[in-house]
């Protein structure tokens, strides 16, 4: 018996279970090489901790006790299948023999997570099925919580998880971390299904507010865990971009769930600590000089977040960074932020020049922000025209509530 | 002179009609071409959804969910090989030198679901 765990039984198996159920579950996916196999054994082996551990005492290593127990049950539950179908008791014969063979060694535990992780983002599942995955089987999120989160039916998020699990099974997608020679391009799209899961409890409003912050944490805690197992630069860049935009959250929209502007906001009210915390990443990225797209919008959001107003904000660095990254992404989007940061360093007019540009290249014309940018900008200058014209394309094009309410407010404005 | 006949076939109808072949047919039939002597190699796929595209364009390898949909593309030729998993037959595949400028669909073969004792050793 651990002395350490003296409370009352169901709630340490429970604490143990909310801590380690996820390492546990990688571990016997990748003992068992299957996922339906490994959470049906993973709930054997808590029911088996229910019963055993009031008589016998929490086990010193319960994540080792779980797996062990967890292994053994999914090949008892293999044989009892086996009586009906022979290829089972061969894969159960076969289960056997490699499980004799594997160490269990902690540092093998802590790269099964990581596995997982590469497994459920794997380029081979289509990306709605990347991010359905990830959330359900290494976050342990719901597929309730997953649908109400992206809007979409349970039944939609259930269907895209068994196509996924059946492509992994059955095209052989292999439970690993990829080689050296993979490793960019397979972390690149890791680091994606990440920020998507947080822009999604991020940027789109719509939805309970609740569920999305609890988005935005799995991402961030999925960032540390990148960050902790493979300490790669672009990593470090995107926990370090998160934790920067979720110092100001408190700060981003008003009561009524109104979005305010960067330039608006109480900076009083920026999370000092996640601040601290995503500089220190964005140092380490840069030093790297291996850095990426990530580590560079992480410097930008550094830059914004060291400004005491946004009048006092080095805008010329951040001209400067923004150069880089266009040159990194070739992104129209990131072009559109480029220019407003010339404004902000230039004058509104060299700004509206280059958001006229953009626009007059045809790339950007269903993007609502595109022509909230020329409107705010063509405001500053005093031409209220334009202005208003500009809005009123903006809110033609926008789908979100709070940002159709911040459009229609801004109209009113320079229409009184 | 070597044939590749493909089998074509509407997924979701391929095994339930009355008069869709079963396992043991199309095995017994491609046992029959093998004892004819004409036979290089026959294989059933898995369904189109384990399907992966792969396409290398400037040197990077892009990987896909599904068949490819380019409606512009024909079949060219195809590579029978045998990787350890899927990440080793897209490595493979992104090396087809017709990668660099078509798409390579990517597709595990089925073993057909017959008794053990009617398959070859």
């Amino acid at each position: 018996m651990n002395p350490e765990q003296s409370g009352p039984l169901p709630a340490v198996v429970e604490a143990i279970y909310r801590a380690q159920s996820r390492r546990v579950l990688a571990t016997l996916i990748r003992l068992l090489g299957d996922f339906d196999l490994a959470e049906e054994a993973l709930q054997d082996a808590f029911i088996a901790a229910v019963e055993q551990w009031p008589r016998a005492g929490v086990p010193e290593n319960p994540r080792a006790w779980l797996v062990s127990v967890g292994r053994f049950k999914a090949i008892d539950n293999l044989r009892r299948r086996a009586r009906f179908n022979a290829s089972l008791a061969q894969m159960a014969m076969a289960l056997d023999d490699r499980l004799d063979a594997q160490q269990m060694d902690q540092d093998g535990l802590e790269d099964d997570r990581l596995r997982l992780i590469f497994t459920c983002c794997h380029p081979a599942l289509t990306p709605d099925a990347q991010v359905a995955l990830t959330l359900r089987e290494v976050c342990d999120l719901t597929t309730e919580e997953i649908a109400r989160a992206f809007l979409v039916t349970t039944p939609t998020v259930a269907q895209r998880i068994v196509r996924a699990k059946n492509k992994i099974r059955d095209a052989r997608i292999p439970y690993e971390v990829p080689a050296a020679a993979e490793l960019p391009e397979r972390l690149e799209a890791v680091l994606r299904v990440v920020y998507l899961v947080f822009n999604e409890g991020y940027f789109a409003s719509s939805g309970d507010a609740l569920t999305r912050s609890e988005l935005s944490n799995e991402a961030i805690r999925l960032g540390r865990l990148l960050v902790e197992q493979l300490p790669e630069p672009e990593a470090m860049g995107l926990l370090a971009l998160m934790l920067l935009h979720e110092s100001r959250r408190p700060a981003r929209t008003t009561a009524q769930g109104e979005p305010v502007l960067l330039d608006e906001q109480d900076r009083g009210l920026w999370n000092r600590a996640l601040i601290a915390e995503g500089e220190a990443l964005v140092e380490q990225a840069l030093r790297s000089r291996r850095f990426g797209p990530y580590s560079l919008q992480a410097a930008i959001a550094a830059l914004h977040a060291e400004a005491p107003s946004a009048a006092a904000t080095d805008w010329a660095q951040i001209v400067g960074l923004y150069d880089v990254l266009v040159r990194a992404t070739g992104s129209p989007v990131v072009e559109l932020n480029r220019a407003m940061a010339v404004a902000m360093c230039d004058g509104p007019d060299a700004g509206l020049t280059l958001v006229n540009a953009l626009l007059a290249r045809g790339e950007l014309t269903d993007y609502h922000l595109a022509y909230s940018a020329r409107a705010d900008l063509s405001r500053r200058l005093g031409r209220l025209d334009e202005a208003r014209a500009a809005y009123g394309k903006a809110l033609e094009l926008a789908q979100q509530g709070p940002d159709r309410q911040f459009l229609e407010r801004r109209l009113r404005e320079l229409s009184a | 002179m070597k044939y590749l006949c493909l089998v074509y076939s509407n997924e979701q109808t391929l095994h339930s009609l009355p008069e869709s072949p079963r396992d043991e047919e199309c095995l017994a039939y491609s046992e029959a071409v093998r004892e004819s002597g004409r036979m290089i190699a026959a294989e059933a796929l898995e369904s189109v959804q384990t399907a992966t595209t792969v396409r290398m364009r400037n040197g990077k390898l892009s990987i896909t969910d599904g068949p490819f949909a380019e409606t512009k593309e024909q079949l060219a030729g195809f590579y029978l090989v045998d990787a350890r998993d899927l990440n080793e037959a897209i490595q493979i595949a992104g090396q087809i030198p017709a990668a660099r400028v078509g798409s390579i669909e990517v597709r595990p073969v089925r073993t057909l679901n017959v008794p053990q004792q009617l398959r070859q050793a």
